[in-house]
């Protein structure tokens, strides 16, 4: 299996995405489903077959570089379409295109009823391209084109049932959010190329080595800029208020999107361009509190949702929280390695919530659910999996063995502190408490809704498939008190450094038994609260309320930027510069309408037309 | 016999005027006929009696009874009548009589000529020689004019099957 | 001897007071009506004229023309009929659906 094959990655996504857009009105449903799913799974069999050459057969200087050709060559600068694999970007491709695939397949049962699911496979296929563009991409200009990309598919499949305009709301929301952080990416970007003269990222990670390492200031400013764009990408504090409500969109798109990928773009980022983020310890110690603030935010405000598909939202902030967290304190492979399990549990969790949205027509409300154990197993047993590797269910769950990396190195390495683990333990207890919560009340009980569809196969291969990754997938990276198992990490290595721990095993075994700790504490409070004792739980209450709202967040926004920008547009709708184009309209409206009296359908009218115009003529000859 | 010429074109002017002026169609008709006699008299002061004859059979003869005709079918009576009182008020023969004046005088500044001519008889037998000789084309054109207007009033005016008539 | 501006100011009143007839009525078959005047007005000058020129010429194509008025007469009262039949009017002003 040649390395050259790379580029086919992300352009048979994209081929699917041409035949889909061409034909959408001449494929059968059957048909769109079937080139949207095997692009994918063709794509996702390549990234197999090339991953298992790397790994066995590692290129020369442990990356494999192919380029296209040149994208734009001016003035002696030049940016090439060029494509990079090494092990960080193998492991991105790999869950993007292997949960991927089963998202798709997964689609092809949840969208098969709706016209417009050309259209809809076409946006998926089109996304899988430009995620796997950003993540192959070796150039920064080419990574922003695929970050540009992955923002667009996102409005377009937020908004994808756009008849209801609150679709187009919460679609518009998102892009006008991510497009501010996105904004500031811009500007860093061209900073970096202004003052070190390149876009090719390991050229700028040498560069900047060389020319910043004393002297902070530019390599501050760069970063943060560039961590804008990560937070309004990831939806980190202070942009994170589109995410719950890009809920809209279908809940595929919620699983691919807004779980395992595009909101994980930004964690990408950071790791690619950790060298200057080093050479900026502000700056990343930034990262650390923005992912310990937003963890803890998203979870308390997930712990009092009532909608299943908001409640895993916010959970998918709170885990890119600790993403964060961990990047922060320069634990590169534990960020990389909780996306990696983050991205197969938290799809798990969003496809079997999809299988109970479909059977139960399309409700959300978790109170209005129940009893599903005997009514749906196969969305059960997999949410209860999924649950199980969210809250960090102690030795046989991978989010347990990522999570625990991240809480470890959040105390122990040397950029981290007892308040930054403080606050990923507070929040891995709530992170039980809402998730059980959850179950608790969707998934036992009483039913309070009728089954109208059952899941076909191509959801349960999906929910099997994501359903065993989730509990074996973290086997390759075990803590040292466990076994020390260092798979993940040894491959990550040679592109991303590993953090100095200094602290000896028992320490690390204490560490390890509070996080177990917190992690019973809260499944075992949620059944306490909801399955116990149901009238214990608060349902309404001031704080309830603020949780809810998250935090306040929207109504900020809404008041300070919106509303001013909104008034400020009415007023400057008529201002000075729109009156000469405002008077020609009118001038044209008029002229139409006295014309158009001409025109009165009138036979005597007419007649006098003749004789008027022959009087005319007449004259004209006469006077000639 | 120029005296005749110009008494039978004034007539005729005269008679032209009421036509347009009547409420009552059929009275506009009747003068409408008599008009068309006029002309036909001035026709034979000016020696065409060929185009008199024609003036009369033809025109006074057979379109103005096809006239009579249709006004009959049309039976509008006593409320057509005031209803072309109601129409027929100053105010609509303002714009049209400005125009027609603005033509007059524009004739009236083309005239030019003080040409006086006397008349020498062209008899039938002389148009007859015309028609079937060099202008044959055109009385073959007319013909197939006038097959066409046959064509064209039939399909026109019929009633193709009852409930047209019951849609009413 | 006939005044040939005279004669033909004559023909050209006629066909002024039809154009008028024709502007200022709406009762269609009034409008035929003053189509018809028109007809014959020209038709009268076609005929001074030939008797001016001694021409045959000019009775000739005052037969072709009366052909035409004759055929005109006929379908346009054709059309008065079916729109009497069909809009219960026959006023001009009123079908005027073909407007911009």
């Amino acid at each position: 299996m040649s390395f050259h094959l790379l580029p086919l990655v992300p352009l048979l996504p994209l081929a699917g995405f041409l035949w889909l857009a061409l034909g959408a009105g001449r494929l059968t449903r059957r048909s769109a489903a079937r080139i949207g799913v095997s692009s994918v799974a063709i794509a996702a069999l390549l990234v197999i077959a090339i991953g298992t050459r790397f790994l066995v057969e590692p290129p020369d200087a442990g990356a494999h570089v192919q380029t296209l050709g040149a994208w734009l060559r001016v003035a002696g600068f030049q940016a090439d379409f060029a494509f990079r694999l090494d092990p960080l970007s193998l492991v991105l491709s790999f869950v993007v295109t292997f949960v991927g695939f089963w998202i798709h397949l997964y689609s092809a049962f949840y969208m098969a009823e709706d016209e417009a699911i050309a259209r809809f496979f076409a946006y998926m296929n089109l996304f899988v391209a430009a995620m796997l563009i950003l993540v192959l991409a070796d150039d920064l200009l080419l990574l922003y084109l695929g970050w540009e990309g992955v923002g667009l598919c996102s409005y377009l499949l937020i908004g994808f049932w756009y008849r209801d305009p609150a679709n187009g709301y919460a679609a518009r929301k998102a892009f006008v959010m991510t497009r501010v952080g996105d904004t500031a990416f811009l500007i860093g970007l061209l900073l970096l190329f202004s003052q070190l003269g390149s876009t090719r990222i390991t050229e700028l990670m040498e560069r900047a080595t060389a020319m910043w390492a004393s002297e902070p200031t530019l390599a501050s400013v760069a970063a943060l800029l560039l961590l804008a764009g990560a937070v309004g990408k990831s939806a980190q504090l202070p942009l994170q208020t589109w995410l719950p409500d890009a809920m809209a969109g279908p809940t595929p798109v919620s699983a691919l999107i807004h779980a395992a990928t595009m909101v994980t773009a930004g964690v990408y980022l950071i790791a690619r361009t950790h060298v200057l983020f080093e050479l900026a310890p502000a700056v990343q110690n930034l990262v650390a509190v923005i992912g310990a603030l937003t963890l803890l935010l998203a979870g308390f405000s997930a712990v009092v949702q009532t909608d299943i598909k908001r409640i895993l939202a916010y959970s998918t902030m709170s885990q890119i929280g600790y993403m964060f967290l961990a990047l922060g304190v320069g634990a590169w492979s534990a960020a990389i390695f909780h996306l990696f399990t983050h991205a197969f549990f938290k799809a798990l969790l969003f496809l079997s919530a999809g299988v109970v949205i479909v059977a139960l027509h399309h409700e959300q409300n978790i109170f209005r659910m129940g009893d599903l154990r005997r009514r749906l197993p196969a969305a059960f047993w997999s949410f209860l999996v999924g649950a199980a590797a969210l809250a960090a269910l102690p030795l046989v769950t991978a989010g347990f063995y990522s999570k625990d990396l991240i809480l470890w190195q959040a105390y122990a390495a040397e950029n981290g502190s007892l308040w930054f683990w403080l606050a990923g333990w507070v929040g891995a207890f709530v992170t039980a408490l809402y998730i059980f919560r959850l179950f608790f009340i969707a998934f036992t009980g009483e039913p309070k809704t009728p089954i109208r569809r059952t899941p076909e196969w191509t959801a349960l291969a999906p929910l099997w498939a994501l359903g065993i990754l989730s509990l074996v997938a973290g086997f390759v990276e075990m803590p040292a008190t466990l076994g020390g198992v260092t798979l993940f990490r040894a491959l990550l290595e040679p592109v991303l450094p590993l953090p100095d721990v200094h602290a000896p095993l028992t320490v690390e075994a204490m560490f390890q038994l509070l996080s177990m700790a917190a992690s019973l504490a809260g499944i075992a409070l949620a059944w306490l609260l909801y399955r116990h004792r149901p009238v214990m739980a608060p349902t309404s209450g001031g704080i309830t309320e603020y949780w809810r709202e998250g935090w306040g967040f929207d109504l900020a926004y809404e008041r300070l930027v919106v509303h001013p920008t909104v008034c400020t547009a009415h007023w400057a709708r008529h201002d000075l510069f729109e009156r000469p184009y405002d008077r020609l309209a009118g001038l044209a409206r008029s002229l139409h309408r006295g014309l158009a009296t001409t025109q009165n359908g009138r036979v005597r009218w007419y007649a006098g037309g003749i004789a008027a115009g022959s009087a005319v003529a007449f004259a004209l000859v006469l006077l000639a | 016999m120029p005296v005749i010429f110009y008494v039978a074109g004034l007539t005729a002017l005269f008679a032209t005027a009421l036509v347009i002026t009547r409420a009552n169609a059929f009275h506009a008709v009747l003068y409408l006929i008599l008009a068309q006699l006029a002309i036909a008299i001035a026709f034979f002061a000016l020696g065409a009696p060929f185009a008199a004859a024609l003036q009369v059979v033809v025109y006074a003869g057979a379109i103005m009874v096809l006239f009579v005709f249709v006004i009959m079918m049309l039976n509008l009576g006593q409320a057509g009548v005031a209803r072309e009182h109601a129409w027929l008020n100053p105010r609509a023969w303002g714009g049209p009589t400005i125009l027609t004046t603005i033509l007059l005088v524009e004739f009236l500044v083309a005239l030019n000529s003080s040409a006086q001519f006397d008349f020498a008889k062209i008899g039938v037998q002389e148009v007859g020689y015309s028609l079937f000789g060099p202008f044959l084309i055109a009385v073959e054109l007319s013909s197939l004019l006038l097959m066409g207007g046959l064509v064209a009033a039939y399909h026109v005016g019929r009633q193709d099957r009852d409930d047209e008539a019951d849609r009413r | 001897m006939i005044d040939l501006d005279a004669a033909m100011l004559i023909g050209t009143l006629l066909f002024l007071l039809g154009l008028t007839g024709l502007l200022v009525r709406r009762n269609l078959v009034f409008t035929l009506m003053s189509v018809e005047i028109m007809l014959n007005a020209a038709g009268f000058a076609f005929v001074v004229a030939g008797a001016h020129w001694n021409a045959v010429e000019g009775q000739i194509m005052y037969l072709l023309l009366i052909a035409v008025a004759a055929v005109e007469a006929a379908v346009g009262l054709t059309i008065v009929l079916s729109l009497d039949r069909r809009m219960e009017t026959i006023d001009g002003d009123s079908v005027n659906r073909l407007q911009g």
